[in-house]
């Protein structure tokens, strides 16, 4: 009984607590008649969400495709590399270094560079989303793949297993979860990747749509633009996780 | 009873004609040290082990007693001496060789059986009849209900016992245990202990387990082995001449008694090795 009720209380507070701060936000809004082109109420959001509905569902279709494109061509990218240098001390010499050099580049300053190289297409934002998702992913297999346990090692040395089979049968289900933890962390920045790159130069996405509407004063529309972006980052990291359950069902 | 201690004449039963399942002589082994030191893990050692023989190895803990496993396992490579099995050098690990781990080293993310089939797939052996072998001998250790589940699902000496039928898959012709029941409670060790027994001498093989505990020691061997502390050398090579097929019964012989505190006498220091 007790257990039953505080199991509901628990499964309620994470939406109660989004609730309450909604109605404060409102209730604050209202009463200290903060200007809307400042800091519109929820509602007047909602109601600029409804309004704008086709632009938001058009422009989060843009951003959504460049984002998992990116995320997936980073994943393509990344596996390759990061078995090589786990399987190659030579390569680690000598990726190691140039992919963190990559990584420490900022990547809100090469987004311009980027998209002077490759034009005004979806493919610059691909790309930057490409750089900012491909390490965590990277660094994350990596470290997969070398967090063999040395007592599992010995078992596959004593039945005589050759390089290839310790890696099929042994490495890459050892590195899994930490693939899935990079591509978790990954899939986050990728929303941000696709975001900074709309905000140097595109005609569609939401970020492109945050940067007009800010410039034209309509503010409560891009507050559901922010809030979209938001609720598209949650349900790509759930949707990583939903897959990672399915695939990594050995961990408790 | 005691056969003088190594080097020096093995057991009675030995002869020149019978190929030792292994023969070790004058084997040492040191680890190089991180910080440029070494450490002396083991040896000299002299060790025959004849084939269908069971040979039990106690000794304080840190002696050397898994690098020796080790060593015969061909995981590791000796820095004197010379290794045989059956015969011929043994310088790396052999498919005629089954081994169970301290821990149970069992993959969790397959089924207890495609663990003990795992040897099948790595040897590639054919399918079906390694398939029928895995399930008999999961049968034969009662987890047959068990072998589509996850291991992790299975208790402390279930898991041991899966890990002993993966050894045996490939129908070894000798068996290594190091300490396979350390991480088990007593009443389980014990049970488990006397499964092996019956399971050795049903299967017929060589096997040679390290344990710390005395009483699985004599149990189980027809010798047992007591090895000095680090670096580990054989002080002693008791046989054990109790009848077969042992049982729970079997440790309270008198014989078992005695022979019990000839080990622990020695292991102790109270009586002339
Ligand atoms: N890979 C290694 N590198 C360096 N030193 C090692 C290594 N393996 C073992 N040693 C050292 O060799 C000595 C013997 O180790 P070993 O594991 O063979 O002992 P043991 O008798 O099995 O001990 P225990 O009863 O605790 O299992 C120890 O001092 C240990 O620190
Ligand atoms: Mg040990």
């Amino acid at each position: 009984m007790a257990a039953s009720s505080s199991r509901l209380i628990g499964r309620a507070a994470t939406p109660l607590i989004y609730l309450v701060l909604l109605a404060a936000w409102e209730l604050l809004a209202d009463t200290l008649k903060v200007p809307a082109w400042i800091l519109p109420a929820p509602s007047a959001i909602f109601q600029a969400a409804v309004k704008w509905a086709p632009e938001l569902i058009q422009d989060g279709w843009v951003t959504l495709r460049e984002t998992v494109g990116g995320f997936l061509l980073a994943i393509v990218l990344s596996l390759p590399l990061a078995i090589l240098i786990s399987l190659n001390p030579l390569a680690r010499k000598l990726l190691y270094p140039i992919l963190l050099g990559l990584q420490s580049v900022p990547k809100v300053a090469v987004a311009p560079l980027v998209i002077l190289w490759f034009g005004l297409s979806e493919w610059p934002k691909i790309v930057v989303v490409v750089l900012v998702c491909f390490f965590p992913i990277l660094v994350n297999m990596v470290a997969g793949l070398e967090a063999v346990p040395k007592t599992m090692l010995d078992l596959m040395r004593s039945l005589g297993a050759s390089p290839h089979m310790v890696f099929r049968r042994l490495r890459l289900p050892v590195a899994l979860p930490h693939f899935f933890t990079g591509c978790k962390v990954a899939v986050t920045f990728a929303v941000i990747g696709a975001v900074i790159s709309e905000f140097v130069a595109a005609q569609d996405g939401l970020g492109y749509l945050i940067l007009i509407s800010t410039a034209q004063s309509q503010t409560p529309l891009a507050f559901a633009a922010i809030a979209l972006l938001t609720l598209l980052s949650i349900a790509l990291f759930h949707g990583v996780e939903f897959i990672e359950r399915r695939v990594v069902d050995w961990t408790p | 009873m005691i056969a003088a201690a190594y080097p020096g004449s093995a057991p009675p039963r030995s002869s020149a004609a019978v190929v030792a399942a292994i023969d070790l002589k004058g084997v040492t082994k040191t680890y190089a040290g991180r910080d440029g030191g070494s450490v002396h893990a083991l040896g000299p050692v002299d060790l025959r082990i004849e084939p269908g023989s069971f040979v039990s190895v106690v000794g304080p803990s840190g002696c050397g007693k898994s690098t020796l496993l080790r060593l015969v396992a061909g995981l590791e490579l000796p820095n004197e001496g010379v290794m045989q099995r059956y015969g011929t050098a043994l310088d790396g690990p052999s498919h005629e060789v089954g081994i169970v781990f301290q821990e149970h080293v069992l993959f969790p993310w397959i089924t207890v059986l495609e663990n003990v089939l795992l040897p099948a797939d790595v040897l590639a052996l054919p399918k079906a009849i390694s398939r029928e072998r895995a399930m008999r001998l999961l049968e034969m250790t009662g987890l047959k209900d068990f072998a589509h589940l996850r291991p992790q699902m299975l208790s402390g000496g279930m898991k041991q016992r899966a890990a002993f039928c993966r050894a045996m898959l490939s129908d070894p012709r000798l068996l290594l245990l190091d300490e396979p029941f350390g991480a088990l409670d007593a009443l389980t060790r014990e049970e488990l202990s006397l499964e092996l027994s019956r399971l050795w001498q049903e299967l017929g093989r060589t096997a040679l387990l390290i344990t710390h505990d005395i009483e699985e020691a004599i149990l189980l061997g027809d010798r047992v082995l007591i090895m000095s502390e680090r670096p580990g050398t054989i002080r002693t090579d008791i046989a054990v001449d109790l009848p077969r097929p042992r049982n729970a019964d079997t440790v309270k012989l008198p014989r078992f008694q005695e022979i019990k505190h000839q080990v622990r006498d020695i292991i102790f220091n109270r009586a002339q090795a």
